[in-house]
């Protein structure tokens, strides 16, 4: 059992680990630091902090299992219909990265029917584990974890990468149960200790007010989920060759419990917004719900999906599928732009590592000004419609 | 068989909307925080409370951390759940999603036969989304995320709606089963007065690891493979532009930014 605790006679009362606790169970109490054990989670914030060594924290660890002799990148192949998912090949761009670090080869795991997997070699993979059947068609939990425990336990690799999608993000956690590992979830920046063979994985927590970075020391493989759209696809080289596995897949031994019925298409270009460049987001400053045509139209001359603020959604203005927020999407585009949204912390969480924000708001305080790269302070219904016809002429000219 | 099992997963959280980033040392305020009922999981609940009532059966909270968590448990009994029951022992503290999956899996198979398991998409301080996965996994037990609706339910069968990108699949599975909910499923009651006064009268039992079948080595932090080494706060973002002049200016020069930007 892990156990901390603070050495008085170290301890000189400068509060400085009670800021740093991110769970907030630090106090003061007659200049003593006292931490309230019911809540902490032994992160260690507190003992990297101290500049007078007196907190300590002792960790009863496993000692690392024979996990010597584990080789290798692996990216999940995410799929649909046969065509690999956008995750899948910036996956490939940072495992590739990672690969060259360990110096390891770069391998993807391809479960599907039909896949056509050359894109996988042009755009850096060294290996491609190809399972090929009908059962495997659609995603569904037994017979794709069932493969993939078959695969890492035959070539036992260092790094598996999921793509943190509706997919990977329901995958990957059944896989490292099966395989009583870790598992780093929604990672945005990756980096490897070489001398220890180690994946550092950074990742937000408290809605991105903070960010963790996590080891997995004593288990392989090292497992993390990637937020989408944060990596980088590499320049494809056509023509790249590899060395294809062809995995044998026997359904009889698989435990067969759910069948995919079908899949419905939403509207694309409005719905799909994990996908987009380029989002244009409505808020309680729309006043009314006719009003999201003012968004729409920006929406349609940019080339954009529409979002939404929590507060237009409740309102019923328009559908949750565009929610982007904490309790909705998290989004990443090149550009978002915010029209009428105050910018709560739980908005930014779902959008503020969009690469370039345009926030336009009539009320020039509204926090989202504090993470916009431009702001438009005004009112909506003037600068939409010109911003819309501006756009379409720069576009046109 | 008459009616459904059902367990519903709940975590308590800071309520994050009360979460302040002090501008001096750039860290979370966390006094004074208040802490709630994870807001996705309020719509497990619901949904478990709805099944019951359409079907009959029974829900049960189940919820592992400090004994403050009490609380969070009592209001999901006076917003209609039968039963509730706190996992809190410090052997359990530290617990990444691999040892708090296995944890909650053992107390779920301590509560006995169980048609289907409900927990929130994820809790909105860790937000990884891998609880509810991992327990279906040491429960040997089919799972099905990010659930809109429940579209047919019925003795060893269930049909829902899954959100994915682009759209939705509809899925079919065998029961029990696991799923996790997304906010559009329900819309969640508050408690009702009579619901209130029964969860003032009623008994939270507490199971320690003693309680529960579980091996020591794969509980709390011992069990945890992931080990956090770093926290801090993120780089906060240059100070953005206000674009100044008039109407006609701010749009020009906006769209002149983003023709610089490459990205129109």
């Amino acid at each position: 059992m892990a156990d901390i605790r603070v050495v008085r006679e170290e301890c000189v009362g400068c509060g400085g680990c009670v800021a740093a606790c991110p769970f907030g169970c630090i106090r003061m109490e007659d200049g003593i630091a006292i931490i309230d054990l019911d809540s902490c989670n032994f992160c260690g914030a507190c003992v990297t902090e101290c500049a007078f060594n007196a907190i300590i924290l002792e960790k009863d660890r496993l000692e690392p299992a024979a996990t010597a002799g584990a080789r290798g990148v692996w990216v999940f192949g995410e799929q649909r219909d046969g065509v690999f998912s956008t995750v899948t090949f910036e996956l490939l761009g940072e495992g590739r990265k990672l690969a060259d670090a360990l110096g390891d080869p770069l391998a993807v795991v391809a479960m599907g029917e039909g896949l056509a997997v050359d894109p996988l070699f042009a755009y850096g993979a060294d290996t491609v584990y190809l399972a090929d059947h009908p059962v495997l068609k659609d995603f569904r939990d037994g017979p794709y974890t069932h493969v993939f425990e078959e695969l890492v336990r035959k070539y036992r690799p260092e790094v598996c990468l999921f793509g943190a999608t509706s997919t990977g993000r329901s995958l990957a956690p059944r896989i490292a149960a099966r395989l009583r590992t870790g598992l780093t979830a929604d990672c945005t920046g990756l980096d490897i200790l070489k001398d220890e063979r180690l994946l550092v994985q950074t990742r937000p927590a408290f809605g991105g007010n903070i960010m963790a970075t996590i080891h997995c020391r004593h288990t392989k493989p090292q497992m993390a989920s990637v937020r989408p759209r944060v990596m980088k696809k590499a320049e494809p080289q056509p023509g790249r060759k590899g060395e294809l596995v062809r995995h044998p897949v026997d359904p009889s031994a698989m435990t067969i419990r759910t069948q995919v019925v079908e899949f419905i298409k939403e509207d694309i270009e409005t719905v799909n917004l994990e996908d987009a460049d380029i989002i244009v987001s409505g808020g309680r400053g729309l006043a009314d719900p006719k009003n999201f045509q003012h968004v729409a139209d920006l929406a349609r001359a940019l080339g954009a999906a529409v979002g939404a603020s929590r507060a237009a959604v409740d309102s019923g203005w328009i559908p949750y599928s565009h929610q982007v927020g904490q309790t909705g999407k998290t989004v990443s585009p090149k550009v978002y732009v915010a029209c009428g949204i105050s910018g709560a912390i739980q908005h930014l969480a779902g959008m503020s590592s969009s690469d370039l924000i345009v926030a336009v708001n009539k009320d020039p305080d509204a926090p989202i000004f504090k993470v916009c790269t431009y702001g438009v302070v005004g009112d909506l219904f003037q600068i939409l419609p010109a911003l819309t016809e501006a756009v379409k002429k720069a576009k046109a000219g | 068989m008459s009616g459904f099992n059902v367990v519903v997963c709940m975590k308590q959280v800071p309520d994050t909307t009360e979460v302040k980033i002090d501008p001096e040392t750039k860290t979370l305020v966390r006094e004074g925080v208040p802490s709630i009922i994870n807001p996705f999981d309020t719509y497990a609940i619901e949904e478990g409370i709805r099944i019951r009532e359409r079907h009959g059966g029974k829900v049960t909270i189940l919820s592992m951390g400090p004994p403050q968590v009490k609380d969070s448990l009592k209001e999901a009994v006076a917003m209609g759940a039968d039963d509730a029951v706190l996992i809190s022992d410090r052997a359990f503290a530290g617990s990444d999603t691999l040892a708090t999956s296995y944890t909650l899996a053992k107390a779920i198979e301590k509560l006995g036969s169980i048609d289907l398991i409900i927990c929130g998409k994820q809790a909105i301080d860790g937000d990884t989304a891998q609880v509810g996965p991992g327990v279906a996994e040491h429960l040997d037990i089919p799972h099905l995320t990010y659930v809109r609706k429940l579209s047919e339910l019925r003795a060893g069968y269930l049909r829902i709606e899954r959100m994915v990108e682009g759209g939705y699949e509809v899925i079919e599975t065998s029961l029990p089963c696991l799923i996790t909910v997304v906010k559009e499923i329900n819309e969640p009651r508050l408690p009702s007065m009579k619901g209130l006064m029964r969860a003032r009268r009623q008994e939270i039992p507490v199971w320690t690891s003693q309680d529960l079948d579980v091996d020591p080595q794969r509980i709390g932090l011992t069990g945890s493979p992931t080990e956090v080494v770093r926290v801090f706060t993120p780089e906060t973002r240059a100070t953005g532009e206000i674009l100044q002049g008039e109407l006609e200016q701010q749009v020009a020069a906006l769209v002149q930014r983003l023709l610089t930007a490459g990205v129109l």
